[in-house]
């Protein structure tokens, strides 16, 4: 058994406490790779306005499908727009559709699960709403919302969340359920804690290691998933650059210019797969299993 | 009272340990788990290896078993020989045939020892199978000989039950008869009846022994409880951190302990012989129950009626500074009293006095000022505080609760570490970072923090070692004498019930059997039930604490005085 011995709790300490992580857990060289390479997608997506030679937008008729050379990186498509800077560009409203999928999914889930979770009233209910909710296709519901919205980035966020939500809010309520049963819990019941101290301080940290897994996966998924929709003409307006419509629109031209869907394509693949592969250490770390006593 | 220290010098020789170490795999400069220990067993011989959690008497037995887990610990030295065979350098083939044939292991938890998903019958003669060509009405013959052997009734019906449908003292005898059926030559049995009853375990006791004098087999018992180890006991081995410290006879060791350890050990038992009631405190009752009743499941839309009763017709009071103890085996109702008495749970009759409130019918909202007059404290000390926590935290979270500032709370939380005797940097600290015992502390000054009039112990004790015990047990009736709180001990162990209670209430399948002061109760029970289970209190007849037979022992003083 771990004997007490004196030790001062730094941040880190706090962290790794709060996660359940084994202090000084080494990354392997995969995720190290992963981390890497998705550091610097995102970097270069977030600063693409500041280095890119060209708008992303302007069209250049005089120009069109050229070969890659020094003045176009990757040539031009087949308006003359510069192919780089559109694929650069393309990778801020993807990331941003998946950060925002899962942050809003993962948000709406906790909120929703913790309730289902503690309050066995509200459970049935909510669980079967949820369940009706998951029996929706996200495609065919991103469709039937840009048919009535209109295409925009909010329509194309609400398809990809919807479905994805039971599933965080099962997630959560498994995690509640067990977790109220411990006594530590039930202290807190006789020491007079009320229902939202309980709660958000004693059953929310449990769900934090397996929601910041469950985000990641949902965060990869998002990002296919518009691809697939601007890919399907029922993404965001063709007026802003995704990976998916650069495709989309590559799709007419792929015998002649393959790099419009090659290069947006190759980042979206690694993009996903470095995700996939964090979210994957991620639940290898805080897997309760691998938990240590020592601290 | 009788031992058994039988001479077993000219038998035959079944296991011999020399200089055995075991290490964390992989780490060769870490402490090792085992230090050179020397061990023999004798055929027909009982030996019991006693010791307290972290000892490293499972290791031992996992290493005769050859079930040392893999990349985690390993042998550094040493030699195991069971009957010529070397089991160190035994091949993983050589030791799946030495396994059952020669020598085999009875687990503390028959419920996950058991696959769940296969008939009794079935799992029992699986070990037929492997290890002997019996045809396969042979084998089922086989497996219902043994099964009789075990004392199951009904062995056609219980050969085809699924472990859930069984009791588990039931668990336990499939466990022994698939252990037995090969008639091994060594049978090791870890803690075999720590998760059973006092009624079952005393069974499966005197099973073990019968089926042993019957096969002449070397029994190696692992155990933590000294009484278990009077009764079954020929040779006892004492360990402490890895070393065998003390070697002896049971009777010898019982009555002339030569190491200190041993002497500490056998000190911290619990004797049986009850406290006298301390005098009645003036003032009225903290705790007033009165027909509490609860029935779970009953009364449904659907299911009209016809729930279970986990309590009825209990009543009783405790006045300040007394405790009162509930005994009674699994599944008498113990817990769901304190459960309804702590409001955890709503009772479906009856009524809770508290501080002369009647808090059974209370909303929870109107319920919530009342919370602080009663606290509890749980069996497990693993999971009672949030692990995510300083000690800190957990123990302002009540006060603040109820409106102390944070400075005042604090402040009351470092005094609160020293009455229960941790240093005040503890408050810093995660609870991962104490022991058990610890632990426990932590958890009865969270509790007492809330300066309440009644504590309600739901088996506090019950999952630390004894001579953690026997301190938290002190700590537990200093914090009662210095705050003159009423105290409610849940307990299945009448021992630690004797020591501490001044009334006790049996509980037997929810209701009430017998109540009255500890002595009476414990010394002069009237009820059947409450012999049967004084009865079945392992080695009640040994005062371990003074070294000699409790008939000898003078009648039972104010508490010093028999100590």
């Amino acid at each position: 058994m771990a004997k007490a011995s004196p030790s001062r709790q730094s941040a880190f300490h706090v962290l790794t406490g709060l996660f359940s992580l084994p202090a000084g857990a080494r990354l392997g060289i995969g995720p190290t790779i992963a981390a890497a390479i998705l550091l610097g997608i995102v970097a270069a997506s977030v600063c693409a306005p500041l280095y890119v030679p060209y708008d992303p937008l302007a069209m250049d008729s005089l120009s069109r499908l050229r070969p890659p050379s020094d003045a176009h990186l990757l040539g031009t498509d087949q308006y003359g727009r510069d192919i780089f800077s559109r694929v650069m560009t393309g990778g801020r409203v993807s990331l941003l559709i998946g950060v925002g999928a899962a942050l809003v999914s993962v948000g709406l889930g906790l909120a929703i699960g913790l309730v289902a979770g503690f309050f066995r009233a509200a459970d049935g209910l909510i669980m079967r709403i949820m369940d009706s909710l998951m029996a929706i296709p996200a495609i065919l519901l991103a469709i039937a919302l840009v048919a009535l919205n209109g295409p925009s980035l909010g329509s194309v966020i609400i398809a990809i969340t919807i479905p994805e939500v039971p599933r965080v809010v099962r997630l959560v309520r498994s995690v509640v359920l067990t977790a109220r049963e411990e006594p530590y819990v039930e202290a807190a019941i006789a020491l007079g804690s009320s229902m939202p101290k309980i709660l958000i301080q004693h059953l929310m940290p449990n769900t934090l290691a397996p929601l910041i897994v469950q985000g990641t996966y949902i965060c990869a998924s998002a990002i296919l998933i518009e691809a697939i929709l601007s890919f399907l003409g029922a993404g965001v307006s063709t007026e802003i650059p995704t990976w998916g419509n650069i495709m989309a629109e590559g799709r007419s031209y792929f015998q002649i210019k393959p790099g419009m869907i090659f290069w947006p394509g190759l980042l979206l693949s690694l993009c996903i797969l470095a995700i996939n592969l964090l979210g994957d250490t991620a639940r290898d770390l805080l897997d309760p299993r691998l938990k240590k006593r020592e601290g | 009272m009788e031992f058994k220290s039988r001479d077993f010098s000219d038998a035959a020789r079944v296991l011999k340990i020399r200089g055995l170490k075991v290490g964390l795999a992989g780490r060769p400069e870490a402490a090792p788990v085992i230090d050179g220990i020397d061990l023999d067993i004798r055929a027909g011989e009982t030996h019991c290896l006693v010791g307290e959690s972290g000892s490293g008497k499972s290791v031992t037995s996992l290493a005769i078993m050859g079930l040392l887990p893999r990349g985690a610990l390993e042998v550094r030295g040493g030699s195991i020989d069971l009957e010529g065979v070397e089991i160190t350098q035994a091949s993983a083939a050589e030791m799946r045939g030495l396994r059952a044939m020669r020598l085999s292991m009875i687990f503390q938890e028959p419920m996950t020892a058991l696959n769940p998903v296969l008939r009794v019958g079935e799992q029992i003669e699986e070990v037929l199978n492997m290890h002997t060509d019996l045809s396969a009405a042979d084998a089922r013959q086989r497996t219902l000989d043994i099964m009789e052997q075990v004392h199951l009734p009904d062995v056609e019906r219980i050969y085809r039950a699924f472990p859930h449908q069984l009791s588990g003292g039931q668990r336990q005898r499939i466990m022994i008869a698939m252990a037995l059926v090969l008639d091994p030559h060594l049978l090791i049995a870890d803690e075999p009846t720590t998760a059973l009853d006092v009624t079952t375990q005393l069974q499966i006791l005197k099973l073990i022994a019968e089926l042993q004098a019957r096969k002449g087999t070397a029994l190696l018992f692992i155990t933590h409880d000294m009484g278990v180890v009077a009764e079954i006991a020929d040779t006892v081995s004492v360990m402490q951190n890895g070393r065998i410290v003390e070697r002896a006879p049971i009777h010898e060791l019982l009555t002339a302990p030569k190491e200190d350890y041993t002497r500490k050990l056998l000190t911290a038992v619990p004797t049986l012989a009850p406290r006298a009631a301390r005098p009645d405190a003036r003032g009225g009752d903290v705790l007033k129950v009165a027909d509490l009743e609860m029935v779970y499941g009953g009364g449904g839309v659907l299911r009209r009626g016809g729930g279970v009763t986990a309590a009825s017709e209990v009543s009783f009071a405790i006045g300040p500074g007394r405790t009162l103890g509930i005994v009674g085996e699994s599944g008498s109702g113990k817990s769901t009293v304190a459960r309804c008495i702590m409001r955890l749970i709503d009772p479906t009759g009856g009524a809770v006095h508290v501080a002369g409130t009647e808090i059974s019918r209370l909303p929870r909202r109107s319920l919530r000022p009342h919370r602080k007059h009663l606290q509890i404290v749980f069996q497990d000390p693993y999971r009672s505080l949030n692990p995510r926590w300083t000690v800190a935290r957990s123990l302002c979270e009540g006060p603040i609760n109820f409106g102390t500032p944070r400075a005042e709370a604090l402040a009351h939380a470092a005094e609160l570490m020293e009455i229960v005797g941790l240093p005040r940097d503890a408050l810093r600290r995660y609870p991962h970072q104490f022991s058990g015992g610890q632990r426990q502390r932590i958890a009865i000054a969270r509790a007492v923090a809330m300066k309440p009039d009644l504590l309600v112990a739901d088996e506090a004790v019950s999952a630390l070692d004894v001579s953690v015990q026997a301190q938290v047990l002190d700590l537990l009736d200093d914090v009662q004498a210095k705050f003159g709180i009423a105290m409610l001990f849940i307990t299945h162990d009448l021992r630690v019930a004797a020591q501490i209670c001044d009334e006790v209430l049996v509980m037997q399948k929810g209701r009430v059997v017998e109540h009255g002061p500890a002595a009476n109760v414990l010394s002069d029970p009237h009820h059947a039930y409450t012999r049967t289970l004084i009865e079945a209190a392992p080695g009640r007849h040994w005062d371990f604490a003074n070294f000699r037979a409790l008939d000898t022992a003078p009648a039972p003083g104010p508490k010093g005085e028999t100590a």
